[in-house]
């Protein structure tokens, strides 16, 4: 996994509450079996006009013109602005995976849905829960002026604005050194395989019919 | 400070007999004791154990079936999927389950299905375990005391490859319904009406126990449908207390222990309910009583109200973010505010999903459709049993011919048109009675209204072409 410890990026507004994960990536894509490859479906049928279906080539469709992601002031962005509960819905990681294939390092938002959440984290994203007022804010401001950035500094749990203003954030301290170190879960835990073991073997003495 | 220990709640008690290790920060290493697995989000996690030269942890520990792209007419094997992408999925499963030696009820075997119902059908899952499986739907299975989290494509990976989760405790959240139900109100409409409460993010960071009189009452069955919407109301883990009921419906199943093997776990599963003084973080109290038929209106399950109830209008709504969304949802839905829920007509019926696709969800349905007709303003009306065996129960009784004299198609296991993967689709603009767990945009097609009913209601709204109050159709009185 790559590493993640600071960023400063264009801001792009997410400006709907509860945008499930059909949205963020329609099942017609799930039906792939790999990892990559599914930023071009991001968002899919907000963005497109036609519908689209997996192997199409991507660069001829019709673009929704008033679609976010499709207004040139929001290209290159790598931050993602949300409203309440982004992610909820079906626990599909091919979320996060297309978020990250088409660019999004964070996403912000008041609050997320837990499975996504734990998902982005996997994945070489960081989603940040900042006060509802503050994003309101940050949505504002990313309104109001073209190429809007925002700097998240991983290190010291601060997003900085443009005018210098800090907005610190909480972290899972677990979460932060894994990000920070582009670290690996199954790595990780296999550092505990003697402690698995032991625990396994008391486990089966006392559950003898959960094991065949 | 009292030197009593606190009483546990049955998700604590689940918690504490898996934690293997516990960082200070309060992550924990749980123990799995079973994964379920099936073609949509396996073949990356199997992609990255090749990868890194992994094996899996426990062979026995994991089950396969492939449900979601599964055809529903009639097929004999994987290479009969006409859908290229769909068909390699598949056959990525059989051939994955089969390298790595796991265990798959595949295409053709009868036990095949929909993966939530496979698991407690075969005793697969079992009170008292820890389940999990690349999909949201998993809590279904704490219907049985078992603690079952969804989980992303990389856990099924870290599960397989360490037989271990890496999780933070949730918050315990208890929701209490008392009182009895009245005839004709279902465990659909017990969850709808509960997420109509407290909302899609009422969950959130919490493990529900569903408790009162009416899960009492209810059937295991049941208790699975109200579990396996426990993401809807934003909890990744449903549960329900064991009691003779659950040991009742484990008891005989293929993967049940047997004999002495029995005896323990029946003891052990003696203490899976929650103490009487176990304090909970959120507790939320409906009477069970007052809960009438539901129907969903809009494009969140959240968006719900009675069937004798009206869509709301969003100018009555003061918050502008909820007003917003119930205006999109409107236009969405094809629907005038404060119109009549019985008005909405309805073109696509469809009964299945893991929500409501059992054998008693069948009965239901069928009790209904005897000797009536499917309306001739429905375009289609589909029954998709969850798995193989249902399939094959429900025509020992003879259920399919009521279905088929009706109108309606019988057809083979499968998600189906729960989330339109395989061939069967809601097409754009059409209003489909549902008994599955999703209404979002596009979910059983694009541009398709989904709203979601009990079996019985999907019925009644198949024979009089739009929504209405079943009771009137079954003599029980409104
Ligand atoms: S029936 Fe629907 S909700 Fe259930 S597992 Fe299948 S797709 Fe998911």
């Amino acid at each position: 996994m790559d590493k993640f410890t600071e960023l400063t990026a264009v801001v792009a507004p997410m400006d709907r509450a509860n945008v499930d994960t059909d949205a963020i990536i329609p099942k017609q894509f799930l039906k792939s079996i790999k990892r990559t490859g599914f930023g071009p479906n991001l968002f899919d049928e907000w963005r497109y006009e036609d519908v689209g279906e997996p192997g199409m080539d991507n660069t001829n469709r019709p673009l929704r013109k008033d679609f976010v992601l499709n207004q040139p002031r929001y290209q290159g962005a790598k931050i993602l602005l949300a409203r309440e509960n982004f992610g909820c819905g079906s626990s599909r990681e091919h979320a996060p995976w297309a978020l990250k294939d088409y660019g999004f390092d964070v996403v912000i938002a008041p609050s997320f849905a837990d499975i996504f959440f734990n998902n982005c984290f996997k994945n070489g994203i960081l989603p940040i829960v900042l006060d509802e007022v503050i994003v309101d804010k940050l949505f504002q401001e990313t309104y109001a002026e073209e190429g809007y950035q925002l700097t998240v500094d991983l290190v010291a749990k601060k997003i900085i604005r443009p005018n210098g203003e800090q907005i610190a954030f909480d972290v899972d301290e677990f979460r932060r050194h894994c990000l920070l170190n582009g670290l690996d879960d199954i790595g990780l835990t296999l550092q505990h395989q003697s402690e698995i073991e032991a625990f396994e073997q008391n486990y089966k003495v006392k559950n003898p019919w959960l094991f065949n | 400070m009292s030197s009593e220990p606190m009483g546990k709640t049955l998700y604590d008690k689940l918690w504490d007999s898996h934690v293997v290790r516990q960082e200070e920060d309060g992550t924990a290493l749980i123990y799995i004791d079973r994964q379920l697995l099936h073609e949509v989000t396996s073949p990356q996690a199997f992609e990255g154990l090749k990868i890194s030269g992994r094996k899996p942890w426990r062979i026995d520990a994991n089950v396969a079936t492939p449900d979601h792209n599964v055809p529903t007419t009639a097929y004999t094997s994987a290479e009969d999927i006409e859908d290229p992408i769909s068909r390699i999925q598949v056959q990525t499963l059989d051939a994955n389950t089969k390298y790595f030696g796991i265990t798959e009820f595949g295409i053709g075997d009868v036990r095949q299905g929909i993966v939530h119902v496979v698991g407690p059908e075969e005793g697969v899952t079992l009170p008292g375990m820890t389940l999990v499986c690349g999909d949201s739907h998993t809590a279904t299975h704490g219907a049985l005391g078992a603690l079952a989290h969804g989980v992303g494509t990389s856990e099924v990976e870290h599960v397989l490859a360490t037989q271990c989760l890496l999780q933070k405790k949730m918050k315990n959240m208890l929701v209490k319904v008392d009182g009895r139900l009245r005839p004709g109100v279902t465990p659909k409409d017990v969850i709808l009406a509960i997420i109509g409460k407290i909302g899609t993010a009422g969950g959130n960071g919490h493990a529900i126990e569903f408790g009162g009189q009416v899960f009492k009452d209810m059937t295991v069955e049941g208790r699975m449908t109200v579990c396996n919407m426990a993401i809807e109301a934003g909890a990744r883990v449903g549960l329900v207390a064991v009691d003779d009921k659950t040991i009742e419906y484990v008891k005989g199943r293929p993967y049940a222990p047997k004999s002495e093997d029995w005896d323990k776990a029946v003891a052990a599963w003696s203490d899976l309910h929650s103490d009487a003084d176990a304090v909970f973080d959120t507790v939320v109290e409906m009477n069970g009583a007052e809960i009438e038929p539901q129907v969903s209106w809009g494009t969140s399950p959240e968006m719900v109200t009675d069937v004798n109830g009206k869509v709301p209008n969003p100018d009555a709504e003061a918050d502008p973010v909820k007003a917003g969304g119930i205006r999109r949802a409107l236009e969405y839905m094809g629907l005038d505010a404060g119109m009549s829920i019985t008005d909405i007509p309805v073109d696509y019926v469809f009964i299945g999903s893991c929500t409501n696709s059992r054998i008693e969800d069948i009965r239901a349905a069928a009790k209904v459709l005897k000797g009536r007709k499917v309306a001739a303003s429905v375009e289609q009306a589909l029954i998709v049993p969850g798995s193989g065996l249902v399939k094959k129960q429900a025509e020992e009784e003879g259920l399919d011919k009521i279905f088929i004299e009706a109108g309606f198609e019988w057809r083979n296991p499968g998600c189906s048109m729960c989330l339109a993967m395989n061939a069967d689709r809601l097409p754009s603009g059409k209003h489909c009675a549902s008994t599955s767990n999703r209404n979002f945009e596009g979910r059983q097609g694009a541009g398709g209204r989904t709203h979601l009913v009990s079996p019985e209601m999907a019925a009644a709204a198949a024979v009089v072409g739009h929504f209405v109050d079943v009771r009137t159709m079954l003599e029980v009185g409104v």
